[in-house]
């Protein structure tokens, strides 16, 4: 394609600052292209040689940690995890996660996001409270069960579900596909005990009810997350519930330690607990 | 806390309780050349003819099924239009204003419904 063999590169910012800017404007930068080039390699060109006051929220550069949230040609990417060569596009439009305040040019708001994932209590529940606090080994799960969840944990907490998400953009009561997400995937966890916990949250106008199944969410979830399925498990999680179908797990034991057998030499004890 | 979860539950049983009347509907009244009940339809060939649907409005089946259907209707429509309705953001308490309006309604549609077919029962069996 001819723009990948071009030389230069134009980056159309969204740039807003409160303190200054009545609303948010569009300002272009024309920096050069180089191999392997991620929009946020990008980003960094332009503080580093154009304009310093550029602001943007990253830190990894892996697309592990989930700060560089942003809209890129009209999608929500994570920005070290796009290439400018896989956009084939001449132009780069890069604008902060919408459906949340703009503290600054890129760097979106996200509290509202992380009070949501709070309120589900996204942590293993239990009552053995002296298990939990002084743990005397591992709690049992079997791969299939590990199954069940696994994919939900990959979520970075990233917040491009959120801004993929029609209902989260029009209604802000709804708790959005991220925290629903991360809310079955502990109540599916067979180590956790905290479905009940979690009902009185999830069976009110924050809970699922208000998804429409559009599946921008899973659309666009950098890391292969499928938010909406979550969602429609979820539902019918909560439907077999009320009407007490639902097949509940008590949370797992801890699984006895091996006995008779002798460590290998060259396997090192576990280390001591840090916290 | 929990409504939304009982309403959304009913929501979809009423869904199913009208998934399988309608399919009665479409087997009696517009497959009856396939599937052939003679007891559903027993004057003749067309089942809009008087006879037929006398005789249908004489069966205490059907007076149940119709009190049935207005209802799972009813409730999945409404529930449906204040979900619509509540997605346009209203105040909370416009969103209570707007439920026990849709709860009047409905219980109002309802009852002047069930009238109906108990009266069009009534009315078939003095026939």
């Amino acid at each position: 394609m001819s723009e990948t063999n071009a030389k230069t590169i134009l980056y159309r910012v969204r740039r807003y600052d409160p303190a200054r800017d009545a609303a948010p404007r569009w300002q272009d930068f024309t920096l050069p292209r180089t191999a392997g080039m991620t929009v946020l390699d990008g980003l960094w060109v332009i503080k580093e040689t154009q304009d310093p006051s550029l602001a943007w929220r990253s830190s990894c550069r892996m697309g592990v940690c989930g700060s560089c949230g942003m809209v890129i040609n009209g999608r929500p990417r994570l920005g070290c995890n796009t290439q400018v060569s896989e956009l084939s596009a001449d132009v780069v439009a890069v604008a902060p996660l919408p459906n949340f305040d703009i503290i600054r040019d890129l760097v979106p708001d996200l509290a509202p996001m992380f009070d949501a994932h709070g309120a589900v209590r996204p942590y293993v529940i239990r009552d053995d409270v002296e298990e939990r606090e002084n743990p005397s080994g591992e709690f049992g799960q079997s791969p299939h069960e590990l199954e069940q969840y696994l994919q939900f944990s990959y979520c970075i907490k990233c917040g491009c579900c959120m801004a993929a998400c029609p209902t989260y953009a029009t209604d802000p009561v709804y708790s959005g596909p991220m925290p629903l997400a991360q809310a079955h995937r502990y109540n599916t966890d067979t180590r956790d005990g905290g479905f009940k916990s979690r009902k009185d949250m999830l069976g009110g106008e924050r809970g699922p009810w208000r998804c429409h199944f559009a599946g921008e969410c899973s659309r666009v979830c950098p890391k292969g997350v499928d938010p909406a399925k979550a969602i429609q498990l979820m539902k019918r999680e909560m439907v077999l519930d009320y009407l007490r179908l639902r097949k509940g797990h008590v949370a797992a034991s801890v699984v006895p330690k091996p006995s008779g057998v002798k460590r290998r030499p060259d396997i090192p004890e576990a280390p001591p607990r840090t916290a | 806390m929990m409504r939304e979860q009982k309403l959304w539950t009913w929501h979809v049983a009423a869904g199913l309780v009208i998934l399988v009347l309608l399919g009665l509907h479409m087997v009696i009244m517009h497959l009856d050349a396939i599937v052939k009940i003679s007891s559903l339809n027993p004057a003749g060939e067309e089942p809009v003819d008087w006879k037929n649907v006398a005789a249908r409005g004489r069966m205490v089946f059907f007076a149940v099924t119709y009190v049935l259907l207005l209802g799972a209707a009813l409730f999945h429509g409404l529930y449906g239009l204040r979900n619509i309705l509540f997605e346009l953001h209203p105040r909370a308490g416009l969103k209570t204003t707007l439920s026990v309006a849709l709860l009047i309604v409905g219980f109002g549609l309802f009852v002047l419904g069930t009238w109906a077919a108990v009266a069009g029962f009534s009315l078939a069996r003095s026939l």
